[in-house]
């Protein structure tokens, strides 16, 4: 069966495309089959961050007019034949789309998709509403941070409004170091105020800036956020995967065992 | 942790998770700054029938308190009202 994913935030710099990226590729390395939609139209991103921006023939408000059929406009991911990005227009606004025009497009791919995963706008706006309208469930990410949780609790309020089916919290950018002397607040503090199921906490790792600036995403190699998204991932096909220990600090015996593993 | 850390202030995550909690719960309480304002002036306008009060520094705000019926935290009015004058209205009516 298949699934329309929304990732949103309500603010903007959070991670939101990142995560999209990640968890896309993510599930097409789990063997789904897998279509990314940028719906943040002019001001489109997905593209750079999966490094596919010189493939773009035709657009996401293309297919929505009419101007070419959804296939022509999907463009194939470098790595995985089983990952398709459907970028944004740059040079038109959010209300070129309607939120019914993309619950038609969502219906449409779910023919031939297993996962179809939404990069929403920030705000709350009609790109907000585009994004959510052909959602089976949402994924929320936040970072710990007043404001960003703050819009988080916006966001919760209106998909219930709105009566999304599931909605799954991604605590991004989250620093062990700062959380242990008092100073960020706990993925278990960020759960409490907004008291939503966590799906995943995404350490604050400079392996991420590393991978957008290469265009490729980072899910599943062995830094802490490639194993935190994959781990994400996992759980989103439903398998129960324990929280990764983000703290970066690996104990003498992981030591040990780590020098023994490399030889 | 030294011996002076217990006469430390609170840590900066618990300072944001308090500001966050009253935050949320005025968030949640979808009261608009206008509505607020309309509160406002009428509490202004009842209180002072009966006593002088400082309208300029009166202050309210939705925050939360804990319930008597011991289940949680729930909403709440909280007005910080200061009174110049309590005698007033009662002296007129004399």
């Amino acid at each position: 069966m298949s699934e329309v994913i929304v990732v949103t935030s309500g603010k903007g710099g959070v991670g939101k495309t990142t995560t999209t990226a990640n968890v896309g590729t993510g599930l097409a390395m789990l063997n789904k089959k897998v279509v990314l939609i940028d719906t943040d139209i002019g001001l489109r991103n997905l593209d750079v961050v999966m490094g596919l921006e010189n493939r773009i023939v035709y657009n996401l408000v293309d297919v929505v007019e009419g101007n070419c059929r959804a296939k022509q406009a999907l463009i194939k991911d470098k790595r995985y034949p089983n990952l398709f990005l459907l970028p944004s227009a740059q040079t038109r606004d959010k209300t070129a789309v309607s939120p019914e025009q993309m619950k038609k497009l969502t219906e449409e791919l779910k023919d031939e998709f297993d996962y179809i995963i939404l990069d929403c706008p920030a705000g709350i706006e009609q790109g907000f509403k585009n994004a959510i309208a052909g959602a089976d469930r949402a994924l929320i990410v936040t970072t710990p941070e007043v404001s960003a949780i703050r819009d988080a609790d916006r966001i919760i309020g209106l998909l219930e409004a709105e009566e999304m089916k599931r909605s799954d919290l991604i605590v991004n950018r989250i620093r062990m170091d700062m959380v242990s002397r008092g100073d960020m607040m706990s993925i278990d503090d960020v759960v409490d105020i907004l008291s939503i199921n966590l799906i995943g906490a995404v350490p604050d790792d400079e392996n991420v800036v590393i991978s957008t600036n290469q265009g490729e995403p980072l899910v599943g190699d062995d830094s802490l956020a490639g194993q935190a998204y994959m781990n994400i991932c996992r759980r989103i096909i439903g398998e129960e995967v324990p929280l990764l220990d983000l703290s970066g600090k690996s104990n003498i015996w992981q030591k040990i065992a780590s020098i023994f593993k490399k030889n | 942790m030294g011996l002076f850390d217990m006469f430390k202030k609170k840590n900066s995550s618990e300072v944001a998770k308090d500001r966050l909690k009253l935050l949320l719960v005025s968030d949640r309480a979808n009261c608009s700054p206008e509505i607020m304002e309309m509160i406002k002036n009428d509490i202004i306008n009842v209180i002072s029938k009966y006593m002088v009060i400082d309208a300029e520094g009166l202050d309210i705000q939705i925050t939360q308190t804990e319930s008597e019926n011991n289940n949680g935290f729930v909403p709440a009015l909280f007005a910080n009202i200061p009174i110049l004058d309590l005698k007033n209205s009662m002296q007129e009516k004399k």
